[in-house]
């Protein structure tokens, strides 16, 4: 655990580290991608260390056929983890696959653990749960390692102050075949909240208010660092939200660097280090900060106190807007092209320029996803819900993370505040957010959904995705439309938080 | 293994010039059940087909090799569903004056290459595709330059390690296993 503050061999050799003297201030990216250079071969990228590949279901199959044309073995199964989380039903009480096509995909996952000696999360077990969730609850997420995966929220476990990022199915098969990956070191950029955000105001508003800004591509070629007193707040399951969404603004990866918070959630998980291998580790992660006068290639302030619950109302999730304003005229654009892009936006999601979404009637609400299906997210949902009825035609499915964490909120009796409001209380797995597992919408249905992605079509086709936080989605859940959830005072005398 | 070889391609072209399309739309997420890479030339744009006048899967498309996209083309999902797609459907370059991150690796991984090029090119380009659409455009990854007929030659940039690859054949996993006796000195000293 203390490769994060030894500057590896390959270090002097990398012609494009900055970190080649130790007196150089660095960034606490630069620490990271530092430390893990494997080689920098000539003309080529570096040959990075990865020490943890997480694997699922959907972007994995391909990797391993590549592996058996090849004769490869898995090079490091002890740094390979894997689980079933998209294309896996959430069902109560009913865990058979219904679809075919995903049940051989799983199938296929089930017997490539068993081939390559993997370690697999299967469904109904303890540590089952989505890839990104499981990954920091089992203490296998920690600071200063460099984690991948399949998939683009890999960016989650960058929460936890280390390097996180997705790739692509032959990646996938490279890091399977020698633990590491060809990467260009990517540019950093900072983005700083300072103050605190108003109360209502979670980790989601504060990513989307980010987004917004930034737009889908604005942080395309960097790694981002959250950093600032409105982070510094946050507990793991906020720092998780934030971390979750940087690939919607186009990032690499995002990270924030740990502190007392991040080591007081990882004390005692079933990966992390014990006793004396423990106050070790804590030594080694308290260096992984950005030096006093390190150098960002760009660097973005957020007045945190000024956001105020944010929701999407287009087709990407850099088309947000705080609950409160009005969804942009394509009328007041004097850009053609951006007329264009907003006029299309919403000619799909049938929204009304000009406007407030308050008031907008909602079909479906989704909590759940790697964005938002952690303990606190459900405690937040179920506070508003307590006391109170989902809205009559509206239907709300609340979709734990993992296991783990549903056991958890059926210990808190969350389960009941949920079924008692008229809410399904369903298995863990990605559902409503990928719409490949059975969960999804009607074509033309409206959700208010806290997962990741408005795209078009991403909860099922013709499906209609208003993005916002567990506070906001349960807001809607009980008033049947788009609701300030400031506006909604908690009933009774419980409190979830 | 084959490695996807390319040098340089003459082509028509087709165009889908929203920016920033997602790879939810190049292939949708149900399209990603299967466990091989084949078979997915139908699913590529599957939900925008019905979009009047949308040029994947007609007649006036076929055999067109090279995709000029808005900008911040594919950006979204890591699915490398997206390039295979994209490949599967005829295409072996994509002209945008941006790419998200994960997809432009990707594509460059399957011989579909990424060519980026300044706005005012881009805007050249589709309104020289739209007084022509059989305009037949070159990509010559050697010289890295684009070629319209009557315009000048606009260089591009692709990664050096990711050019020479498509060049010559090689095989990225190939080389980076030739790295394994520095792989295990890096394991050792840890």
């Amino acid at each position: 655990m203390t490769d994060a503050n030894r500057a590896s061999a390959g270090d002097a050799r990398d012609p494009q580290a900055r970190g080649t003297s130790a007196a150089r201030p660095r960034t606490l990216f630069d620490k990271i991608w530092d430390a893990h250079v494997v080689a920098q071969p000539d003309g080529a990228p570096t040959v990075l260390y990865v020490d943890l590949h997480l694997v699922h279901e959907v972007t994995s199959p391909q990797a391993f056929s590549g592996l058996r044309e090849r004769g490869l073995r898995v090079r490091r199964p002890d740094k390979t983890v894997a689980t079933m989380d998209h294309s896996t039903p959430t069902r109560p009480g009913g865990l058979a696959i219904a679809d075919d096509q995903a049940r051989a995909q799983v199938r296929q996952l089930e017997r490539n653990c068993a081939e390559f000696g993997i370690k697999l999360h299967e469904l109904g077990s303890a540590g089952h749960g989505i890839v990104h969730v499981i990954g920091p609850e089992l203490g296998l997420t920690q600071p200063g390692k460099t984690i991948v995966c399949g998939d683009s929220h890999t960016s989650t476990h960058g929460a936890f102050g280390a390097l996180a990022f997705g790739i692509g199915t032959s990646e996938v098969e490279h890091v399977l075949a020698t633990q590491c990956l060809l990467q260009r070191r990517p540019k950093t950029m900072r983005v700083t909240f300072d103050g605190r955000p108003a109360a209502g105001v979670t980790a989601k508003d504060l990513i989307l208010a980010l987004i917004a800004e930034l737009g889908v591509g604005g942080a395309t070629g960097h790694v981002l660092e959250y950093a600032g007193e409105a982070i510094r707040a946050l507990d793991m399951d906020g720092r998780m939200t934030v971390c979750n969404m940087s690939i919607e603004a186009g990032a690499r990866a995002g990270m924030i660097a740990p502190d007392d918070t991040t080591f007081a959630y990882l004390a005692g998980r079933a990966h992390a280090p014990s006793s004396m291998a423990w106050d070790r580790a804590v030594d080694a992660w308290r260096t992984l900060v950005t030096d006093d006068g390190a150098v960002f290639d760009r660097e973005l302030r957020i007045d945190a106190s000024q956001i105020e619950p944010m929701i999407t109302w287009g087709t990407n999730p850099g088309h947000g807007i705080g609950i409160s304003q009005q969804v942009p005229d394509p009328a007041a654009a004097t850009d053609p092209g951006v007329r264009a892009a907003l006029e299309s936006a919403l000619h799909y999601t049938q929204v009304a320029a000009g406007h407030s979404l308050i008031g907008t009637k909602v079909d479906v609400v989704f909590v759940g996803s790697c964005t938002n299906s952690r303990i606190s997210d459900l405690r937040a949902a179920a506070q508003i819900v307590f006391g109170r009825h989902v809205a009559p035609g509206v239907r709300m499915l609340v979709v734990p993370g993992s296991a783990a964490i549903k056991a958890a909120a059926e210990a808190e009796g969350l389960d009941r505040v949920f079924l008692d409001a008229g809410a399904e209380w369903r298995e863990p797995g990605c559902s409503m957010c990928i719409a490949m597992n059975g969960d999804q919408l009607a074509p033309g249905q409206l959700a208010v959904s806290t997962s990741n992605r408005n795209f078009e079509g991403r909860q099922g086709r013709g499906s209609r995705t208003l993005l916002a936080s567990p506070l906001t989605a349960a807001a809607a859940a009980v008033t049947g439309c788009v609701t300030d959830p400031r506006t909604l005072a908690p009933l009774g005398d419980r409190r979830f938080a | 293994m084959t490695a996807p070889r390319f040098t340089q391609l003459t082509s028509r072209t087709v165009a889908i010039l929203d920016n920033d399309i997602d790879t939810d739309q190049i292939i949708p997420a149900r399209y990603l059940k299967g466990t091989d890479k084949a078979g997915l030339a139908d699913a590529l744009f599957a939900d925008w087909r019905t979009r009047p006048g949308f040029p994947i899967g007609t007649p006036a498309a076929a055999g067109a090799q090279i995709l000029i996209a808005g900008h911040n083309f594919a950006c979204g999902s890591s699915r490398e569903h997206a390039p295979w797609a994209l490949v599967a459907g005829g295409f072996r370059a994509v002209i945008s004056t941006s790419f998200a991150d994960i997809f432009r690796g990707n594509a460059l991984k399957n011989g579909l290459v990424p060519v980026v090029v300044p706005p005012a090119v881009h805007a050249a380009l589709t309104q020289a595709r739209a007084a022509d659409p059989a305009l037949e455009v070159t990509i010559d990854l050697a010289a890295q330059q684009l070629r319209v007929p009557g315009a000048p030659a606009t260089p591009f940039t692709v990664d050096a390690f990711a050019r020479r690859c498509l060049l010559d054949g090689v095989d990225e996993l190939g080389f980076l296993l030739q790295h394994l006796p520095e792989i295990e000195a890096y394991e050792r000293r840890r």
